[in-house]
């Protein structure tokens, strides 16, 4: 079970730049939760685009549970009731007169009958955290986060195996932030949805995924447990990504001999550069 | 990439066509479309087919940009040669027994075509040798003295100016929404017209209201810059007729009154 | 005299229902006062709806106090007679720099600004070339803003408004589409703009990195301004940031953290630095 990317590349028709993907190939397997990291330009929204077949490949293939999705006779509808995605700004897809029947929107394109309709957008809202006296309101009357609540819960009543989410966080504060990535923790922990979420703040997602990967000019430079990516600091700089604050604040400690000669210590949170610091805190203490 | 696509047809170049203010280059497309119906006969074509090509030499513009033109009014020529030849009655040279080809249609269509033809050159020419925004420039200082009968003029042309520049940014916002509703399942070529009418609404709703939010910001930032209407407005590019441009004037007066001469004389 | 001055300063708007009639009353803002100084660097930090957008509105005129008043360099915002010079001296820059840019080509937007308040042909080029020197864009003069990236436009939606030659900048959420890139470059640019031509900054933000280098901070929340002093007076509150929705920087967080657990760092720390400096001096 897995989506799968071979030697994918993809040349937008009337441009005569760089390809915007070149030569990706990786997996993604179910049950993942996964961070897609670059600048703007780097091609990961171009790349999550293919994962659901809303760009087919210029070379290369995409398979789905290893069937190609771009084979004649595939239903693309079906593989993006599976594969989840959820753009960046909400406002592009919120229209329905109210909350409830937006949400209603996607399980009513997959063909299901009214009430089935009824009790996935229930219980959508329910998990992102919009009870009922949203319902009937209308979506642009939301503040920012709650309209972003609202696009997810839209994707959610698809019941997707899959869920992609292009920079869900921007322009939120640090409390609609948390609000989001929490409820993301949540659909994969306790729904067993795999996540695949792209920001070019790695800092942001540090906390939560077990795998990054990093797309540069097209291609797909890291793709590695976040504690091995953070270790190319040098490198990630130079894309013009932003290496978690922790990370360099530990390094810098090493460096100092904070925590003794030869010590190999790393951290990427602040709960773990807390605990590395409160431990060598301690025994010191103690000498 | 959206973005891509240019609005217009501009064609950069840096020729003395590119560079006459962009009031030479309106006013002359109007006379010389003026000079195509006055002329009626194979000698006024000549002089007009000559003029056309000497500017269109001198723009540098290539030849096939100027084609491109036509192949979008190809359907519009071919009716009205139909139209025309089997229309107009007068001596019969064909005779298909429902309908007829005469002499006189034959003779109108075939003139017709042509100024159709040189029309669509003319103005391709203008449009392909200026923006839009020196287009917009022009049509506003030319309609100036309309402002006296209360035609908001500056407001007009800033109206047009403004949409040129929104356009790319609302058809690439436009290819989003509809990606955004594709990926909840939404299908724009399925089904018959009312399904495929209420397949437009997920996005039409949404990129009218960033319209709307965008001319709303728009307004707010126009108004902080201190926009308030062309009055005591100046002008980074003023425009100015040089000596190119009299000297554009004379030359188009000049072909005008030949297309006359030949007129009368015939 | 004082850039701007702000005198319990109360905007509220109304929802209606489908009548018309107003059923509720939302004071965004609700009694504000606030003196900014000449050539000061003022950061304005709140959550998203604690009223911190209106009052950059207002400073510009493009708001009118339902109470209370706005003065800049003296001059009311409500006069009608003042507020073209009112936008002039203090230019607002917002948070969509798409919605903002009005000319098809980079120096025609810049020069807008300048053919509104009927500055001469001559001068408008002089000033279209030394704003577009002082955000970096020069290159770029002749480009149409739709190929430049966020952080680009952003500068060019500056350098309009610096055009205008103002003494005073107001920025609400500048960055808040921007890439950290497009962001970095944006708040060097102000910085800059602060430093050598002196020009006062107002910037409207929630994010704590951006702020640490102003000269005084006010935190709002609920319309009112709750805290106001040096970054590090503010930031050195990490409780109460935290209440009004608000983070404070890295090094501040976990400086608090481990002050919890018993490690004795100072409550001024604000930078990875003085961290660093900080636990290796205690060891």
């Amino acid at each position: 079970m897995s989506i799968k990317l071979e030697n994918v590349s993809y040349q937008y028709r009337d441009s005569k730049r760089r390809p915007a993907l070149s030569h990706v190939s990786l997996e993604i397997k179910k049950g993942e939760f996964i961070g897609i990291a670059g600048h703007t330009g780097s091609g990961k929204s171009t790349l999550i685009q293919h994962f659901n077949g809303l760009i087919q490949p210029t070379k290369g293939t995409v398979l789905f549970d290893g069937k190609n999705i771009h084979e004649q006779g595939y239903s693309l509808k079906e593989l993006r009731g599976k594969v989840g995605l959820s753009f960046q700004y909400p406002e592009h897809q919120l229209f329905e007169v109210s909350v409830f029947e937006d949400v209603c929107f996607g399980p009513k394109n997959l063909g299901l009958p009214r009430d089935e309709i009824e009790k996935r957008a229930k219980e959508a809202l329910d998990l992102v955290g919009m009870d009922e006296k949203y319902h009937e309101k209308s979506p642009f009357e939301l503040s920012g986060g709650q309209k972003r609540r609202v696009a997810i819960a839209g994707i959610l009543a698809m019941e997707p195996e899959y869920f992609i989410l292009d920079e869900p966080t921007a322009g939120l504060d640090p409390v609609g932030r948390d609000r989001i990535l929490q409820l993301l923790k949540k659909l994969h922990e306790e729904k067993g949805i795999t996540i695949i979420l792209v920001t070019h703040s790695m800092e942001e997602i540090a906390d939560y995924v077990d795998r990054i990967l990093v797309m540069d000019q097209g291609r797909l430079r890291f793709d590695d447990a976040p504690s091995e990516v953070f270790k190319h600091k040098a490198e990630l700089e130079q894309m013009g990504l932003s290496v978690p604050f922790y990370s360099f604040l530990v390094d810098e400690l090493v460096q100092r001999g904070y925590f003794g000669k030869n010590a190999e210590v790393s951290a990427i949170t602040l709960q773990q550069a807390k605990d590395v610091i409160l431990k060598n805190w301690k025994r010191n203490q103690k000498l | 990439m959206m973005r891509e696509i240019t609005i217009g047809q501009y064609y950069r170049a840096d020729s003395v066509i590119h560079k006459l203010d962009p009031r030479t280059k309106i006013m002359g497309t109007i006379l010389f479309i003026i000079s195509l119906f006055i002329g009626k006969s194979i000698p006024a074509y000549v002089v007009s087919v000559i003029l056309l090509a000497v500017v269109i030499k001198i723009s540098t513009v290539p030849f096939s940009y100027m084609v491109r033109g036509l192949k979008a009014v190809f359907a519009i020529l071919m009716f009205s040669l139909v139209i025309n030849m089997f229309f107009i009655p007068g001596d019969v040279i064909v005779d298909f027994g429902f309908a007829d080809i005469s002499r006189e249609g034959v003779q109108t269509a075939v003139f017709m075509a042509i100024r159709l033809v040189f029309l669509i050159l003319g103005s391709s020419m203008m449009t392909l040798t200026t923006t839009p925004n020196q287009l917009t420039d022009g049509m506003e200082k030319l309609l100036n003295p309309l402002k006296k009968i209360k035609i908001p003029v500056h407001e007009i042309a800033m109206m047009m100016s403004i949409a040129l520049r929104f356009i790319p940014i609302l058809t690439e916002e436009l290819d989003k929404i509809m990606k955004a509703q594709m990926a909840r399942g939404a299908e724009y070529d399925q089904g018959n017209l009312i399904k495929k009418i209420k397949s437009v609404v997920p996005v039409l709703v949404p990129l009218f209201i960033s319209s709307v939010r965008r001319a709303n910001d728009l307004a707010m930032a126009m108004e902080s810059r201190c926009y308030h209407g062309g009055e005591g407005r100046t002008k980074m590019k003023p425009l100015l007729y040089e000596k190119r441009d009299y000297i554009s004037y004379a030359l188009i007066l000049g072909y005008l009154a030949i297309m006359i001469a030949i007129r009368i004389r015939m | 005299m004082k850039m701007v001055q702000i005198k319990d300063l109360v905007h509220r708007y109304f929802r209606r229902d489908d009548d018309d009639n107003i059923i509720e009353t939302i004071e965004a803002i609700a009694g504000v006062n606030m003196d900014i100084e000449k050539g000061q660097f003022i950061a304005v930090l709140g959550h998203n709806g604690s009223g911190k957008s209106s009052l950059a509105k207002h400073i510009n005129g493009l708001l009118q106090p339902a109470e209370g008043a706005v003065y800049v360099k003296g001059m009311n915002t409500s006069s009608e007679e003042e507020i073209w010079r009112i936008r002039q001296s203090a230019g607002i820059v917002l948070q969509n720099p798409d919605n903002q840019i009005i000319g098809n080509i980079v120096e025609e937007d810049v020069a807008f600004g300048p053919e509104n308040i009927g500055v001469p042909t001559q001068d408008i080029w002089t000033r279209v070339a030394e704003s577009l020197e002082a955000v970096g864009m020069e290159a770029f003069r002749m480009s149409s803003p739709n190929r430049l990236s966020g952080g680009q436009k952003q500068r060019v939606a500056i350098a309009g408004i610096l055009a205008m030659e103002p003494e005073c900048i107001i920025l609400d959420e500048p960055t808040a589409m921007l890439d950290p890139k497009g962001r970095e470059d944006v708040i060097r640019t102000i910085h800059r703009l602060n430093k050598e031509k002196a020009i006062t900054i107002i910037l409207i933000t929630h994010k704590m990195d951006e702020v640490v280098d102003a000269d005084k901070v006010f935190v709002m929340d609920h319309g009112k301004v709750v805290m106001s002093g040096t970054p590090r007076e503010v930031f050195s509150d990490v409780e109460k940031m935290k209440t009004y929705r608000l983070e404070v920087p890295h090094a501040a967080e976990l400086a608090y953290e481990l002050r919890k657990e018993g490690i004795p760092l100072s409550e001024t720390i604000m930078t990875k630095e003085e961290l660093v400096e900080a636990l290796c001096q205690l060891s």
